[in-house]
């Protein structure tokens, strides 16, 4: 399997730490309540099909992508910097 | 007062196996340029004066002997020549001692380096003017080609094992002729 | 028999090696299997489960049979194929799966009760009693059945991994590689070829066609001249491709070194992961056999084997040989033997309608219905349409058809087609991405159909790689016809093996079916067809259409199970190359380590990182000694110890403080100038991550310290936290770990000892301060920090300079009555002060556990804040840090359980457990640390800990955690 770094190119996954899905990107306010927080850490869909999740180019530019594939597939769709999204004042 | 005593991360001669040679590199001081947000233009006039600019993702940018390496997002080593001082611009931070460097050369250069690192390093895959980031085995690098074969940075506290690891790849492949 | 006048082999080049012991002699270009072959031996394998005598079968990687053990100096390997191992000076192999010599194998006895050894056998007869299957079933059943031998020993040969780019790989160079490798060099197009053979050109090489008018071989030559002058082609001889993975990944091994005499550095084997662009699969097609009665004889071979051993190894397999087969394409061999002088008893063609004109006798409708020789093939019966027959003959050349060799198009879930035409299977198109089947593999049997269908695929290929085929002449090649009428069994009253490698017959086949076996995938797993070391690759289809007929289906309804990765068997040492010693785990030194090994420290793990266990002193006799002296020198004088491992983050920016006081729980923002705070970090789910001290060295620049073990763990969280959550943040860090050697200097004498090697004395420099000193004219940076709890400090300077300093620190210590103290010394000195490391924040420990839920700020969040709010998290019922005072006795160990005295010693009734303990002659007592059910209410309590393991029931005292100078007196003398 390979990923297409938008900094590095594409490499080998080896190269890559995986962390799980994209609903980390989306950190629930402090006071947003217990239900809110259990979805945010604990609950994930399992898709057959296109995810998108988070993997971490630690053996490259140390940067944290948002990876679009397919489970069923395998084919990898394309990557993003998580740090290059919009409006991701904290 | 104690006389401070600088060593170098490695004091092993040259090697050569086939059309493959090693040697440690003496690199001079290295500072990392971390660019702070927006502050492209800012930078690029620090660097003018010094006839660099900053590199675009896995190249560098070069003059005579000091080179601005591309090492990550918003970041690149300045290597061989004294940092300018880049005021609110970018933060920097000496990474002198930090790295150690082996120049790796010879017409089995890429063929060596490639049982270790898992990318195209041919010459027309990677010509001189490349530099990325990258795993040689388990080691995070940096990975340099200039005229010269290729230039391999290196946390300093690991180095002994990459020119160990190194040097079996150059025996083995010189082994196959 | 050699053939004069035939043959690839280079007569001017004579190899000896052995087998089972005695020496035989072939020609550079043989294999085992060739040289035994022209040497007359006939038997080279017992068979798996009925150690049956068998001969060669085929000529090639699928061989079942001629497995042998390959004995070198430094490896033993079992289950080479003998077709596959080239022969070389001093070459030394042997037969396997015997006991007592290959012709009087004593477990022979096992054929005999044949009767009882069906499939399903071993379940259903070493049920019960239990026992005795450790005890005696299984050990009789391993020595019995099974294959090579291993040597116990480590093998010791090298082995490679490497890597390899291509816009083009073409896999086997037959007609259809070399003509697709051909065009796609040409176009200019960056191409690998990759054979598994020793020697290109596929069939070319055996079956004595012409290509453009001229010998086969002739044109294989020219293209190989052709292809080995550019510079843009890469030829992989000796390379099978394994399997094919996702993005254009494919798996290669490359037999290196397996040719020759073993040499220091050359590889046995290299492993190749190879990414290509595109890929053809041109890897050709395997010949089957017919499960006909007593088939398994030496002496009963492959059609196309024995037209190899002829064409390229010069060799008569038989004296009077027959032809058995359902195909025309079989024919060649018999043509091929009479061309060459040897005799050909007759073509017992089994379709009722064929040509008879040869120059041999040919019957149709024919059927071999039973063998007979022990130890190599004498006679065949049976029947054809003019009758029954019975034939004297040595060499039975059988061909059931051919099967594409579409192995690799399956590896993605791709499921063949079946071809009634071909009565075989043929590959499913686009089942690996970017890989196209071309030729024999897709079903194509001519070699000019193959030549064309090599040319097309790298055509389109090229097409879309954007590159422009240059002009190219198709050359002209034979298209012999290949006309068949499928025969898979033949009835009869002998065993008629289906599955030679595994001992399977039609019979277990049958029977499989009978007892509800009727799933292909059920048929496989209670016969154990196709799960030896050829993977089914002569028998799978076989036996899907024998398993077909006795359930009534149609072959592609009965379906055909799933080959996997590998192609070929792939030795564990090569699939694992470099990933032993340097390679498993690079080695980090510190700057002081030879300064320590030269005082004789033994050096102790610390992840990747070497760090000085202590520094014995003549006269002492254990660590502990060592130990306990390096601990009162620390409390009584100083003490030097590298602590460079630990992790080093430089923060900057002006947002530096905010993106802190996010990610630490307690406040960084409102740290002074020159001052150093501890800090604990939160995973976002409220347990604790790390912990170390931060020193603001700026106003808009901190240094964070993170522990040894967490480094890269929390470079990673800190790379998450600021590229998830503020990216545009005015922050930027780095890790400077390597850039500065640091140093603990611990003890009453530490300011002392400071000042000896300090440019200026120092001044004011209370608890927690920080700043830049200077050394001989460098640049170091100071802080006042203790690990030890006694008065200490951490002096850094540029790693360059490291060792100078750390041998002149060590050198006036001594002078003290200090010196250097190791991992050993520093532990005992951070439990009897009660500080934590990751034996206790080891991932399921709140801040409230370890009694620092107050450093939670609570002006602001912090990463984990929430969650560590949780009810579950806080309270009581909370196992709490405490310490434990054990009087005398054996010190307990980490990980015994803590139970309440009279409670039942059992895993509900454990009320906690230790995670650190160390002697302390200071305290006259073991100490431990550990984490106790509401353990900070329990100080005083008496506590039973119970280890089991190492067999330890002792009681301690809980206390607070903190032993040695609570009130912090000394740390800030």
């Amino acid at each position: 399997m390979r990923i297409p770094c938008p900094l590095c190119g594409p490499r080998d996954r080896r190269e890559f730490t995986y962390y799980g899905s994209d609903d980390y990107l989306n950190r629930p306010s402090p006071d947003a309540g217990e239900a809110a927080w259990d979805d945010h850490l604990h609950l994930r869909a399992n898709p057959a099909g296109e995810t998108h999740d988070l993997w971490y180019h630690e053996a490259g530019c140390a940067q944290w992508l948002r990876v679009h594939r397919n489970t069923v597939s395998h084919e990898i769709y394309g990557a993003e910097l998580v740090a290059g999204r919009k409006g991701d004042a904290q | 007062m104690p006389e401070l005593i600088a060593k170098p991360a490695l004091d092993h001669a040259p090697l050569i196996h086939g059309a493959c040679r090693m040697d440690p590199a003496e690199l001079g001081p290295i500072t990392s340029v971390a660019l702070y947000p927006g502050q492209e233009k800012a930078v690029a006039k620090v660097l003018k004066p010094l006839g660099l600019s900053f590199p675009a993702p896995n190249s560098l940018s070069a003059n005579g002997p000091v080179q601005l390496v591309w090492t990550g997002r918003d970041q690149a080593f300045l290597i061989g020549g004294e940092a300018p001082e880049f005021g609110t611009a970018a933060a920097t931070t000496d990474q002198s001692g930090g790295w150690a460097a082996l120049r790796v050369s010879g017409d089995a250069a890429a063929e060596v380096l490639m049982r270790q690192i898992p990318l195209d390093l041919r010459a027309q895959a990677f010509p001189p003017g490349r530099a990325v980031r990258a795993p040689l085995g388990h080691m995070s690098a940096v990975v340099i080609r200039d005229e010269a074969g290729f230039l391999i940075l290196i946390f300093r506290s690991m180095v002994r094992t990459a020119w160990h690891e190194i040097e079996t790849a150059m025996r083995s492949v010189a082994a196959r002729v | 028999m050699r053939i004069a006048g035939r043959g690839l082999i280079d007569r001017n080049k004579p190899v000896s090696f052995t087998f089972d012991g005695k020496s035989y002699a072939g020609f550079k270009g043989d294999t085992v299997a060739s040289a035994l072959l022209a040497s007359g031996v006939r038997v080279v394998g017992r068979s798996f489960k009925y150690h049956r005598p068998r001969g060669v079968l085929t000529a090639g990687a699928e061989e079942p049979n001629a497995l042998i053990e390959v004995h070198g100096a430094t490896n033993q390997t079992p289950n080479v194929r003998a077709t596959v191992q080239e022969i070389f000076d001093g070459l030394n192999t042997r037969s396997q799966n015997r006991m007592g010599s290959l012709r009087w194998d004593l477990l022979a006895v096992n054929d005999l009760m044949a009767p009882f050894f069906s499939a399903g056998f071993y379940y259903k007869t070493f049920m019960w009693p239990r026992a005795f299957w450790e005890k005696l079933y299984e050990p009789a059943i391993r020595r019995a059945a099974g294959l090579g031998r291993l040597s116990g020993k480590h093998d010791e040969g090298h082995y490679e991994k490497a890597f390899a780019f291509c816009d083009l790989l073409v896999i086997g160079a037959g007609p259809t590689g070399l003509m697709a490798a051909l065009t796609a060099a040409r176009a200019g197009a960056d191409v690998i070829l990759a054979d598994e053979d020793a020697r290109m050109g596929g069939r070319l090489l055996s079956n004595g066609e012409t290509v453009d008018g001229q010998p086969g071989l002739s044109w294989v030559g020219q293209v190989l001249a052709e292809l080995g002058s550019l510079p843009n082609v890469r030829l992989m001889p000796r390379t099978t491709v394994t399997g094919a993975y996702d993005g254009g990944i494919y798996g290669a091994l490359e037999r290196v070194g397996l040719h020759k005499s073993a040499r220091p550095d050359l590889p046995r084997e290299a492993f190749w992961r190879i990414t290509a662009r595109r890929a053809i699969l041109a890897a050709g097609a395997l010949e089957r056999p017919i499960a006909f009665p007593m088939n398994d004889r030496p002496g009963i071979m492959m059609a196309g084997a024995v037209q190899t051993y002829l064409n390229r190894y010069g060799v008569a397999p038989g004296k009077r040989v027959t032809l058995f087969a359902n195909n025309d394409g079989a024919r060649a061999a018999a043509r091929d033997l009479m061309a060459a002088g040897v005799q050909v008893a007759a073509i017992l063609d089994s379709r009722a309608s064929a040509s008879t004109v040869e120059d041999c006798p040919v019957y149709l409708g024919a059927r071999v219905t039973n063998t007979t020789g022990r130890h190599g093939l004498r006679l065949i019966e049976g029947h054809h349409a003019g009758g029954e027959f019975k034939l004297e003959t040595d060499c039975l050349a059988m061909s059931g058809g051919w099967n594409p060799t579409l192995h690799l198009t399956c590896h993605m879930g791709g499921r063949p087609r079946w071809s009634d035409e071909l009565a075989a299977f043929v590959p499913m198109e686009g089942a690996v991405p970017g890989l196209t089947a071309a030729g024999a593999a897709n079903g194509t049997f001519t070699s000019h159909g193959c030549l064309a269908a090599g040319h097309a695929a790298a055509e389109a290929a090229l097409a879309d790689l954007g590159l422009t085929p240059a002009k190219l002449a198709l050359p002209r090649a034979e298209g012999l016809p290949y006309a068949i009428e499928p025969l898979w069994a033949v009835e009869g009253k002998g065993r008629a093996w289906v599955d030679f490698a595994n001992d399977v017959t039609t019979k277990d086949v049958k029977l499989a079916a009978q007892e509800g076996y009727t799933s292909v995938e059920h048929m496989k797993r209670y016969t154990t067809q196709g799960m030896a070391p050829d993977q089914g690759k002569n028998s799978n289809v076989g036996a899907l259409a024998v398993l077909a007929d006795a359930t009534g289906r149609a072959i592609p309804e009965t379906g055909i199970t799933t080959f996997r990765p590998p192609y070929v068997p792939v030795s564990v040492a090569a699939l694992g190359a470099g990933g032993r010693g340097l390679g498993f785990a690079p080695q980090r030194f510190l700057t002081s380590d030879q300064a320590s090994r030269d005082r004789g420290a033994p050096m102790i793990e610390a992840g990747l990182w070497y760090r000085p266990s202590y520094f014995p002193k003549p006269g002492e006799a254990t660590w502990r000694e060592s130990c306990d002296r390096e601990v009162a020198m620390v409390r009584g004088a100083v003490g030097v110890a590298d602590v460079s491992t630990l992790g080093k983050i430089d923060i900057q920016g002006r947002d530096a403080a905010r993106f802190l006081d996010l990610v630490y729980t307690n406040t960084f923002s409102s740290l002074a100038l020159n001052r150093v705070r501890y800090g604990l970090m939160l995973r976002e789910d409220g347990f604790v991550m790390d912990d170390g001290t931060t020193a603001r060295l700026g106003e808009n620049h901190y240094l964070m310290t993170t522990t040894t073990a967490a480094a890269g763990q929390v470079m990673r969280h800190l790379d998450f936290v600021h590229q998830t959550h503020c990216a545009d943040w005015d922050v930027r860090f780095i890790s400077v770990t390597e850039s500065w050697a640091q140093f603990a200097v611990a003890g009453p004498k530490s300011r002392a000892l400071l000042n000896a090697v300090l440019d200026q004395p120092l001044d004011e420099f209370p608890f927690m301060a920080c700043g830049t000193v200077q050394l001989g004219g460098v640049s170091a940076r100071l802080f006042r920090i203790s690990f030890s709890g006694e008065e200490g400090y951490e002096i850094a300077v540029p790693t360059r300079f490291g060792e100078s300093l750390f041998r002149d620190l060590v050198a006036k210590a001594e002078t003290m009555g200090g010196g250097p103290y190791g991992m050993e010394a520093l532990n005992v000195l951070r439990v009897e002060k009660g500080f934590i490391t990751h034996a206790e924040i080891h991932g399921r420990t709140t801040a409230y556990d370890i009694g620092m839920e107050k450093m939670v700020a609570a002006k602001k969040d912090c990463i984990g804040k929430t969650m560590a709010a949780r009810p579950a998290l806080v309270g009581p019922e909370r196992q709490q840090l405490v310490g434990l005072k054990i009087a005398t006795g054996t010190p307990p160990c980490s990980g015994a359980h803590l139970f309440t005295p009279g409670d039942k010693v059992g895993r509900e009734e454990s009320q906690g457990y230790i995670t650190s303990f160390a002697h302390s002659d200071l305290m006259g007592a073991c100490l431990g640390l550990g984490f106790l059910k509401n353990g900070r209410a329990r100080h005083g309590e008496k506590i039973r800990i119970v280890d089991h393991l190492r067999g330890l029931d002792l009681t301690a005292e809980v206390c607070d955690p903190v032993f040695h100078d609570k009130d912090g007196e000394k740390l800030r003398a």
